[in-house]
């Protein structure tokens, strides 16, 4: 049984569908990469499943189970004691996503008492030992420190470290690197990796870097314009894109566009709440369009790679 | 802090000549003085008029007078009335304990329902609670105090004779004045009413004073905790699986309380503008009723060093509220 189970997840705010019709599923300890442009539906389907869409957004699915359990049926009470504990999230922002007006160590030490996670008397040691797991130097003297206080990469450290206090089978990762210095990037992704190969956690990764999920990521899933367009293992779907575009994404990859004199992109943009197309949502930029991509969108199909593609690359049209 | 306190302490100076200044030139600006109102319409000899005058150094030019008064200022005198002949100083002791009571009780008042229902509203937002409060506390917020205290008298004292009409305490009550608080005096006193009688003539003054901070209050508090509920760490509150009350008072409304903090520092100058209207309706003995008497009878030392004392009181507050902002706020703490 798989950890995370989610089919044909729905996320509309108003008239706008964020997120239209995706499926996500998350095995126990594998990474999945969850790429798409911006506005693609990536973070609402994770804030969806953490049960933070609020009003006016409303959340349907015909299936979204965690760990067997029927997320959408459980009360808010239950849920929230499953949210934080066995599922938890991190950022993008780290500094504003931790509250300017309490110390740090103060910030990880509640979710420890919001779920029991330890004794009383040991929060204060295991809040220094999580902070030292997520690399923070001379963590017993950094427990009184204000976010203010502390670099971006420090703070995405604590943002961390609160996120695995109850040991989450589940963790979220919602581009945790965007807002950091190219330098630090690199570290956090190590931090999370080894985290979660250490811990044998699920890690769900949302990032629009190829060359992050290149490096980290078993399995990827693409979004588009709030659908999902392709999934497959990380190596298939880099040597064998289906979607065009997948491909498209692949292309723009500087490492990819060596010698040519321009870097490829990809025309125009993602589809907004009143220009979304009939038919395919990506082909007013597909290069590959035909006819009927333009009249009827096409279903999900496949097994081990599965994509929405009518006339898919790597196979006869 | 040593430093930021320093300078605060010297910008007291400047604030304190506009103070007197602006007092004088209004005072001044009304016709009569002390002596003509004092002698009324019966008339004075044109003689004992100037010898009077002189003695009070009205005869002096303008800008005379008020260098002497600055004089007088800075050497640590305020002078006494024109009217009791009792040092201003003295006055404004005895009578200053009946005005910080009221006020007191004005501002938790305002406290105590505002900012709850700010916090209600914010985060019911867009529903019918939130629109019906704001309106009312537009209402609130413009009412004229003069018109709402008579209209309370009227309800509530005169129509339905819950609460009594005017004054402290009632008359047959005799409480010695320790500490000048009469909900402290009457607390300790032997008489058995007379906690009862004074809480029973506080309550309509301090509705009547507290109706527009409490307005503002709300208002403010809404406003900014609107704000703070959009921000990055809620939604991280909220994802650690805390309860939503305590994602609004721990994490929101701690947040909130920075900007609501200013407001109630500001309220308190308004606070003490509207005493002087509530004690005339009252006929409550504190320092608004003397200053308005003050006024009526051209008592002008009285009137000028009333006015400069409550100016440093409001300064003072303001000091406070700065200082106490760094304590909610730690990013303007070193």
């Amino acid at each position: 049984m798989a950890l995370l189970e989610i089919r044909n997840l729905v996320v509309e705010f108003g008239r706008f569908r964020a997120v239209d019709g995706v499926d996500l599923t998350v095995e126990a300890g594998e990474i999945l990469c969850v790429v798409g442009e911006s506005g693609s539906g990536k973070s609402v389907s994770m804030l969806a499943v953490m049960g933070l869409i609020g009003w006016p957004g409303k959340v349907s699915a015909d299936v979204m189970r965690f760990d067997g359990i029927d997320l959408l049926g459980l009360s808010p009470r239950a849920r929230r004691k499953l949210v934080g504990r066995d599922i938890a999230m991190v950022f993008q922002e780290p500094t504003t996503s931790l509250n300017p007006c309490y110390p740090v160590g103060w910030q990880i030490a509640e979710s420890l008492r919001a779920h029991n996670a330890v004794p009383r008397a040991q929060v204060r040691d295991r809040v220094i030992e999580l902070l030292d797991q997520v690399g923070i130097p001379a963590p017993a003297s950094r427990l009184g420190a204000f976010p203010h206080q502390l670099s971006g990469g420090m703070n995405q450290r604590v943002m961390i470290a609160m996120a695995i206090s109850c040991n989450p089978r589940l963790l979220i990762a919602d581009e945790p690197t965007t807002a950091l210095d190219v330098t630090i990037q690199k570290q956090i992704l190590d931090l999370l990796v080894d985290l979660q190969s250490k811990r044998g956690m699920a890690l769900a990764l949302i990032t629009h870097d190829m060359g992050v999920v290149a490096e980290t990521a078993h399995r990827v899933q693409v979004m588009y314009a709030g659908q999902m367009v392709e999934e497959q293992p990380t190596e298939a779907l880099f040597t064998k894109p289906h979607h065009p575009y997948t491909a498209a994404l692949l292309a723009a990859l500087p490492e990819r566009a060596m010698g040519a004199s321009r870097l490829p992109t990809i025309p125009g943009m993602v589809p907004g709440i009143d220009d979304r197309p009939v038919g395919c949502l990506f082909n007013p930029r597909c290069g590959r369009v035909q006819e009927i991509c333009r009249t009827s969108a096409p279903p999900l199909i496949g097994e081990a790679a599965k994509f929405r593609c009518y006339f898919p690359l790597g196979e006869s049209a | 802090m040593l430093r930021f306190l320093l300078r605060r302490v010297t910008l007291i100076i400047p604030t304190f000549i506009g103070v007197t200044l602006a007092s004088f030139l209004l005072i001044h600006a009304v016709p009569g003085d002390p002596i003509e109102v004092r002698v009324g319409e019966h008339g004075i000899a044109p003689e004992r008029l100037a010898i009077l005058r002189h003695e009070f150094g009205l005869d002096q030019p303008l800008w005379k007078q008020f260098a002497d008064y600055e004089v007088q200022v800075a050497s640590g005198h305020l002078g006494a009335s024109t009217v009791t002949h009792q040092p201003v100083w003295d006055e404004f002791l005895t009578l200053f304990p009946a005005t910080v009571e009221l006020s007191v009780c004005a501002l938790i008042f305002a406290l105590v329902i505002g900012l709850p229902l700010g916090v209600i509203a914010a985060v019911k937002r867009g529903t019918a609670f939130d629109y019906g409060l704001m309106g009312v506390s537009v209402t609130g917020a413009s009412m004229p105090i003069f018109w709402w205290g008579l209209m309370m008298i009227l309800v509530f004292s005169v129509s339905l004779g819950w609460t009594p009409v005017a004054g402290r305490i009632g008359d047959a009550f005799f409480v010695e004045p320790w500490s000048g608080f009469m909900l402290i005096d009457s607390w300790f006193s032997d008489d058995d009413g007379a906690f009862a009688s004074a809480v029973s003539h506080l309550i309509l003054p301090t509705i009547v004073l507290g109706t527009i901070p409490l307005a503002t209050i709300a208002r403010m508090t809404r406003s900014a905790m609107l704000e703070v509920l959009g921000d990055d760490f809620i939604r991280t509150a909220r994802a650690k699986g805390l309860s939503p009350l305590r994602v609004v008072i721990v994490h929101a409304l701690r947040n909130a309380l920075i900007p609501v903090v200013t407001v109630i520092g500001l309220q308190v100058g308004a606070l003490l503008g509207g005493a002087i209207l509530t004690e005339t309706i009252f006929a409550w003995p504190g320092v608004g009723h003397w200053l308005i008497e003050a006024i009526q009878r051209r008592d002008y030392p009285v009137l000028q060093g009333g006015t400069l004392l409550i100016a440093v009181l409001v300064m003072a507050v303001n000091l406070g509220v700065d200082v106490t902002y760094g304590f909610l706020n730690p990013r303007i703490r070193k």
